[in-house]
């Protein structure tokens, strides 16, 4: 079957400082594919350059049979990549429910639409209220983002993402800085989440890895030097030295 | 669950939720009764003034309080509009042509459209190069196309240059006398209604949308797979080309235009008008407007020194209303939440 995604041979420098080196790596179409590496590895980095807010110095990206190497990030996102941020990324003075149907009109060809109101369309509305659905949030529909708590919050930006309809997600450590608790809730999420979509995941959560990953790549300074199932990659010696050793 | 989201349409909301500015719009409408009941003919140059500000305020603030672009050239996007009336005008006295290919006219029904292009045309082409900048960069760039074209008027011989441009023929529009000073008064109170309404339905379209998402996020805009820059772009010609229309109304109302009127305190006035009324509304700047002139006409009165006490008077509103004077009507017309009026 032929990658969903695949990066062959990327590289990316500022300056002095290595960020990706020679990264290869594929997302298979349904996979649940997990990056993890110790800080400053150039997780995030990359993801930045399959989304396209950053360029690779060299090296190509395609992404469902086609080069998008060069494709700006707003023509990545129709094409189907859907990135949720690190650090929560929404619209603070919108409603709940306003910052999904924002990304479901994203879809449309075009947003010159100047005189329907957008806030009761049905055709916005509609699939906002799906996809707040999907993640547990349709209670929060009418409370304004940033009145949200920060698990919330992490859980509306994911809403934004499915209701863009992407084949791929990328998702940038889903569980920053939430608590036992809700770091759960998202696990049982994506768990709901993986049979429908692509999913390229950085997280530092070790149980969430484990328990969602189809395939666990390990990043270590820029390049990929461990990849397989979670079973394997918990018993590569090179892993552990490099990175789970250092979690005890 | 429904219930909470789905919002009640129709009249009952849209006067529960624009009932600040039907006030005002009506009180505004008994003007020239006033000033014909007070016999002071002042009144009425006073509120002409006052509206036509309004109107340019309303303009800016579309983009500014809409789309977080602080512009500081919409007083030389206004002054485009009103030498674009006062020149094919002068052609029309004249007799000439302008560029030697266009008759001029007097009629304000071509000259307002021609006004309004013009300004929107200088917006956009301005703005495909003040976008590729942000924040204290795009204030400086849009301040630095300001007084591009204040002194491309001061330059322009042919139309008067430093001295100003004198409207001989008598306007009309769509062949109506409009020289009275009350007639011609409606006809701008009524431009303000027409504006205020265009406005108030992009905001809330899906245009507006993105315009103020934009505002919020940029790069959220881009990452769900809208590019901002053409957005913004059109946001800015849109506003341009009201701004003209304040402007061509500006020139017709007093027979003449200089360029000061695009000097770039102009400009910074109508940031205080909107910031003063409230940028979260549409309407927020009428306000604004209104208690600017008033200031600015009344304070002399009492003190030579006037500026100081309107000083004041500004920044206690900005630090006690943080949302302007709109915030005096109720907490409920806080900033839209997505759609917005």
């Amino acid at each position: 079957m032929p990658s969903l995604l695949a990066v062959s041979e990327l590289n990316k420098r500022f300056g002095g400082l290595v960020a990706t080196s020679n990264l290869s790596l594929d997302v298979q179409p349904g996979e649940t594919h997990a990056l993890i590496g110790p800080n400053g590895a150039g997780k995030t980095t990359l993801i930045a350059q399959l989304q396209g807010e950053l360029r690779p110095d060299s090296g190509a990206i395609s992404f469902n049979g086609a080069d998008i190497t060069h494709e700006p990030p707003h023509r990545r996102a129709r094409l189907g990549i859907a990135r949720s941020f690190q650090i929560t990324s929404v619209f603070p003075e919108f409603t709940a429910l306003a910052n999904v149907a924002l990304a479901a009109q994203a879809r449309e060809p075009h947003g010159f639409r100047f005189w329907k109101e957008a806030a009761n369309d049905p055709a916005l509305t509609a699939p906002a209220l799906d996809a707040l659905k999907t993640i547990g949030l349709d209670n929060r529909a009418s409370v304004i983002a940033q009145d949200l708590s920060h698990g919330e919050r992490r859980q509306l930006e994911l809403a934004m993402a499915l209701a863009m309809k992407p084949k791929l997600l990328l998702l940038d450590e889903p569980m920053a800085g939430m608590g036992r608790q809700d770091g759960q809730r998202m696990t049982r999420i994506l768990a709901n989440l993986k049979s429908s979509y692509a999913i390229l995941i950085v997280e530092h959560d070790m149980d969430a890895v484990f328990a969602l990953a189809d395939r666990v790549s390990v990043l270590v300074a820029g390049a990929v030097i461990a990849s397989g199932t979670a079973d394997t990659i918990r018993a590569d010696p090179l892993v552990k030295a490099a990175y789970l050793g250092h979690r005890g | 669950m429904a219930d909470t989201i789905a919002k009640p349409g129709g009249l009952s909301v849209m006067l529960r939720v624009s009932w600040p500015i039907l006030l005002i719009l009506a009180l505004l409408a008994f003007a020239p009764t006033l000033s014909n009941a007070l016999d002071n003919p002042f009144l009425v140059r006073l509120f002409t003034r006052a509206v036509i500000f309004a109107m340019a305020a309303v303009a800016l603030n579309f983009v500014l309080g809409f789309g977080g672009l602080v512009s500081l050239m919409h007083g030389g996007l206004a002054g485009i509009g009103a030498y674009a009336v006062a020149i094919m005008a002068f052609h029309d006295y004249d007799g000439s042509k302008f560029l030697g290919v266009f008759p001029g006219t007097s009629d304000l029904a071509i000259l307002i459209p021609v006004a309004m292009l013009a300004a929107g045309l200088g917006a956009a082409l301005t703005g495909i190069v003040a976008l590729r900048t942000s924040g204290a960069y795009f204030i400086m760039i849009t301040l630095a196309f300001n007084q591009m074209l204040y002194y491309f008027f001061v330059a322009l011989q042919q139309y008067g240059g430093d001295d100003g441009l004198q409207i001989l023929s008598n306007l009309t529009l769509a062949g109506f006398d409009i020289s009275r000073r009350a007639t011609f008064y409606y006809v701008a109170l009524v431009a303000l209604c027409a504006e205020l309404f265009f406005f108030s339905r992009v905001v809330a379209s899906r245009f507006g949308t993105i315009l103020q998402a934009c505002a919020q996020n940029e790069r959220r805009v881009t990452a769900i797979g809208i590019p901002p820059l053409r957005y913004k772009l059109a946001a800015l010609a849109i506003s341009g080309a009201a701004a003209g229309l304040a402007g061509a109304l500006w020139a017709s109302g007093q027979q003449f235009v200089s360029p000061s009127e695009l000097s770039w305190d102009r400009s910074g006035d109508y940031i205080v008008m909107a910031v003063l009324g409230g940028t979260g509304r549409v309407w927020g700047p009428v306000l604004g407007a209104v208690v600017f002139v008033l200031l600015e006409a009344f304070l002399p009165a009492w003190t030579q020194f006037w500026q100081a006490p309107f000083g004041v008077v500004v920044i206690l509103i900005v630090v006690f209303l943080r949302g302007g004077l709109i915030d005096l009507m109720g907490g409920s017309l806080a900033r839209p939440t997505g759609g917005g009026r």
